[in-house]
């Protein structure tokens, strides 16, 4: 599998995502800066967490309209998987390539925590090495995760399978805490229609080696491993 | 804006105006005397700020000389931005802590947040990728009404800079007290990693060679903020909110990656961040380390406001702003990185062999004065102090009436603001980004954060225990460097080296003064005991308000290295039916104790004495066992005693202990905090091999019970859930922080 990690200035957890990506396929990505125009021909586009361009404006607003940004769409019409992981989330969501919005945080702080989420469709490559409804820890660290969206396209993304994650509490693992950012149906990452853009709030990149705590987000690089090479 | 428009704002240089910029007389007519004439308004002010004691350490450097400064593993120590040791295979750490109090209290998230970036590019500046930020913070009593408000900006500033330019902040430590309700403390410290031999130093070399503007536009802001940080406050403090400056994290994040993309080419001569009097102390303490001159034309030197005078721009103190010298002909490769950044890039002058520093603008001078003669004349002084007077024991009849229940009075300790989780903090950082953080502080004795791309990790702590500094200066300083290299041992690192960041009142004053002297003197002691010198620093004297000073805080930092990340072991109890064991001797001392401030209301006595040949030979033993793999948990004794500690233990896993090593034993063995001692959790299968060796180290070893249930419990059943235990420790901060602002 061939992955491109598109930079932006501000992006912080490229390096994350570098890591989890050469750990499992054993490739190192290509890092893309934004000022370029054109994508190497990948199998997957990873845009990363950070604060692109400080976030001054709405978080993903700016990167949106980045020059790379017009291409990372145009291959995502063509079918290439994209990964949009926490501000990368912010960013594809404001690019269009997802429903929604992303808002501040429901108590208006920044959270860092490790999160419980729940697996909901495991009919993706980023997914199908889970067993639906399994029960996953990812880190969260964020201070706009507040998914938003009507209450007839949560509807929608439910029937389509398009709720890939969400947060859940968990008594038994010593975390009782779910939803932390107030997101609307706890929703913690979506699928477009065609499952093959995924964006979500939490960092399964900071959960794939025994350092980490946990290895929770490792079968995800390894499904898109499996079905990309 | 002209030579003239520029005139029409200075005022005439006087004594008076020397005053006012925070210069007493002798102060004044010395800069006569060695300029042989009144200086220009220009160089009145950069004397001022060379001169304030913020930069000049005036009252402090006669003793921050006695520190131990040494050893194999240092390859750089105070003097430079930060510190730098060795950690082999080529890599060194290079590491600091600095205050930001002043600011802090006066406007809150940016005093925090530009704390965090200063010491972030004191770091980076030696050609270090931050790994790891810390912070040790102290507060007003929680009743104060600024505490609050207070609380919520600091933290918001730290993890508002932290968190976007993408260093995980690890830890820190956070205490309440009523000295701290005029005074607050923020000290940041940063962490980095570099080759041995890609280390860039600030002195200066090479006549003609350019000097380079790098970063942020310079603005208005932060003016004489180092003479505001160099006097007491007062009631008109609110005023000098102009004095702090205004933090940019997406710049700095900009700023590092620039900075270290340019540090791979061999374009750089020197390198130094604009930090307290800005462009003044860069380019003076640059020239002057290098024995040169420096000559300025502020001309096209990039500037955020119109109409700025030179005074004001020596004198800003404008954030997230580099000063390089560059090898002649250099210019266009470093321009290309900064303009890929989007940052500003400008010449702005070059070396010269005058020695003078020269300001021009406008077409005219408006400064022309010796470096050297300015900087070694820079006032030091051998203030008068007096010694803290030793505080006796406490006598066992304090404990007369007490007859609480242990449960009840383990859970108000646990509700107490010092020991209370501070998760309501923590989780509003990023403690993870770059995916090397093996433990945050809280889940071990100190943060573990692997090398990037390497196995092996340094461990981070930030200690102090400052009701015992006040009581006794000397042991506290002890203890602060003590508990620093104990928490790393307790993680199975060897200690390396520490920066101390110095927090006192007024030193005019002989009785702070003598905290101070008593408190390096202790650090001093311990540094040289335990092999554990002292490579950066910084000190922050006048926090005084209205006369009331902060107690005497040396927040020590300290930084440790272990080959392997994973040898690290945390303060959580793993297993059922582990072996707990306190190592070290219990004596039972409750002065100056948390359980006899929160519990019987009284802050009194001796601190416990720390026995540097003990705490060497205890540390050195733990972390021999955790290196041969035989410790699943590990935990320093500290506040609260051995109770609290197991209690924490087990609130850190949720798996109880049943407690029989306390059995007939007075109150003092639970809550008295004698230094120098560690519990344990091992497997039953290893705790006599544990013993035996212990017995032939000749340290004392305990078994206090094993790891059980959901609950500490005895020989007399329940002392208290876990459960209870955890809503008071978990609850109290949010509760508190939710109250109206």
């Amino acid at each position: 599998m061939k992955a491109a990690i598109v930079v932006f200035p501000g992006s912080n957890r490229e390096r994350d995502a570098v890591a989890a990506l050469e750990a499992v396929s054993g490739t190192k990505p290509h890092l893309v800066w934004h000022r370029d125009t054109e994508l190497p021909k990948v199998d997957l586009i990873v845009v990363p967490g950070g604060f692109s361009y400080g976030d001054y404006l709405r978080s993903g607003a700016m990167a949106a309209h980045s020059p790379i940004m017009r291409e990372v769409k145009a291959r995502a019409d063509q079918g290439v998987r994209v990964l949009g992981v926490c501000n990368g989330f912010q960013i594809i969501t404001e690019a269009g390539l997802l429903p929604g919005a992303l808002m501040r945080n429901g108590a208006l702080k920044f959270v860092c925590r490790v999160q419980h989420l729940r697996v909901e469709n495991t009919d993706s490559p980023f997914t199908k090495k889970y067993a639906k409804g399994q029960i996953v820890r990812f880190p969260v660290a964020h201070g706009d995760g507040n998914y938003w969206t009507d209450a007839e396209t949560v509807k929608r993304l439910d029937g389509e399978g398009q709720v890939a994650f969400r947060y859940v509490g968990d008594e038994a693992r010593s975390d009782p805490r779910g939803n932390p950012n107030g997101s609307v149906s706890d929703i913690a990452g979506i699928f477009n229609a065609k499952r093959t853009v995924l964006g979500l709030m939490p960092h399964p990149e900071d959960a794939v080696e025994a350092l980490h705590g946990n290895t929770d987000g490792k079968p995800m690089f390894e499904g898109l491993v499996e079905a990309l090479s | 804006m002209s030579a003239e428009a520029t005139r029409a704002q200075e005022r005439p240089v006087t004594a008076e105006l020397a005053k006012e910029f925070g210069l007493s007389a002798e102060e004044y007519q010395n800069a006569l005397d060695i300029l042989g004439r009144t200086p220009t308004f220009t160089e009145m002010g950069i004397i001022s700020v060379m001169w304030s004691e913020h930069c000049s350490y005036k009252s402090s450097k006669v003793w921050l000389k006695t520190l131990p400064t040494t050893g194999p593993q240092v390859i750089c120590g105070p003097g430079e931005n930060a510190g730098v040791v060795d950690i082999g295979d080529g890599d060194a750490v290079i590491f600091k802590m600095e205050s930001h109090n002043h600011p802090s209290y006066i406007e809150p998230y940016q005093g925090a947040a530009t704390g965090v970036g200063g010491i972030l590019r004191d770091v980076f500046t030696m050609g270090a990728r931050p790994i790891a930020n810390m912070n040790a913070l102290r507060f007003g009593s929680p009743d104060h009404p600024k505490t609050r408000h207070l609380v919520s900006g600091v933290v918001a500033g730290i993890g508002g800079y932290g968190n976007c330019v993408g260093v995980p902040t690890v830890g820190g430590e956070t205490n309440f007290h009523p000295a701290y309700n005029g005074n607050i403390l923020v000290n940041a410290m940063t962490v980095g990693v570099a080759k041995t031999d890609r280390i860039f130093y600030s002195a200066a070399a090479g006549i003609g060679n350019p000097v380079v503007y790098v970063g942020s536009k310079t603005g208005r802001d932060g003016i004489h903020g180092a003479t505001m940080a160099s006097a007491e406050f007062t009631e008109d403090s609110e005023e000098k909110r102009p004095t702090v400056q205004v933090g940019d994290p997406f710049t700095e994040k900009l700023l590092i990656e620039a900075c270290l993309e340019l540090m791979e080419t061999d374009a750089i001569v020197a390198i130094q961040d604009m930090g307290a009097a800005g462009l003044t102390s860069s380019s003076v303490e640059m020239a002057g380390k290098g024995g040169l001159g420096i000559e300025l034309t502020l001309d096209n030197l990039p500037m955020r406001e119109e109409a700025m005078t030179p005074y004001e721009i020596m004198l800003s103190e404008s954030q997230e702003r580099m000063l390089i010298i560059l090898k002649p002909g250099r210019e266009e490769v470093a321009k290309a990185i900064f303009d890929k950044w989007e940052l500003d890039f400008a010449v702005i002058g070059h070396l010269t062999d005058t020695g003078n520093l020269v300001i021009k603008m406008y077409g005219e001078t408006w400064c022309d004065m010796p470096i050297a003669p300015v900087s070694n004349a820079a006032p030091e002084y051998n203030r008068p102090w007096e010694p803290t007077p030793k505080a006796s024991d406490v006598a066992d009849s304090v404990f007369d009436g007490y007859s609480e229940e242990l449960g009840d009075t383990l859970t108000k300790l646990f509700g107490c603001p010092d020991l209370a989780s501070k998760r309501w903090i923590w989780e509003q950082y990023d403690s993870l980004v770059g995916g090397d953080t093996r433990f945050m502080s809280g889940q071990a004795d100190a943060a573990v954060v692997r090398v990037p791309g390497q196995t092996k990790a340094v461990a981070i702590t930030t200690d102090c225990t400052p009701r015992y500094c006040l009581a006794d200066p000397v042991e506290g300083g002890r203890q602060a460097v003590a508990e620093a290299w104990r928490n790393l041992s307790a993680v199975g690192a060897l200690p390396l080296a520490i920066t101390d960041n110095m927090n006192f009142g007024n030193p005019e004053k002989p009785r702070i003064m003598g905290q101070f002297v008593g408190a390096v003197q202790g650090i001093g002691e311990a540094c040289k005991a335990l092999d554990f010198p002292v490579v950066s620093g910084n000190v922050s004297l006048y926090n005084e308000t209205n006369g009331e000073a902060i107690l005497p805080t040396p927040a020590i930092g300290g930084v440790g290295i272990m080959p392997d990340a994973m040898i690290a072991v945390g303060i959580a109890f793993k297993n059922e039916g582990d072996v707990i064991l306190a190592v070290g001797e219990t004596k039972g001392h409750i002065g100056q104790s948390i359980f006899l401030r929160e519990i019987l209301g009284r802050e009194e006595g001796a601190p416990p004495p720390v026995d540097l040949a003990v705490e060497r030979r205890n540390g050195d033993f733990v972390r021999g066992l955790i290196h041969e793999g035989l410790v699943v948990s590990s935990h320093d004794a500290a506040d609260g005693g051995l109770i609290v500690t197991i209690a924490e233990m087990a609130l850190a896993s949720g798996i109880g202990a049943y407690l029989t090593g306390f059995d007939g034993q007075h109150v003092r063995v639970l809550f008295g905090e004698d230094q120098g001692r560690y519990v344990l959790a091992v497997r039953p299968d290893v705790a006599a091999t544990v013993q035996e060796k212990a017995k032939a180290a000749g340290v004392p070893v305990t078994v206090l019970g094993e790891t059980r249930g959901t609950s500490l419990s005895g020989r007399g059943g329940e002392i208290v859930s876990l459960k209870r235990l955890r809503e008071a420790n978990e609850g109290w901060l949010p509760t508190y922080m939710a109250a109206e602002l």
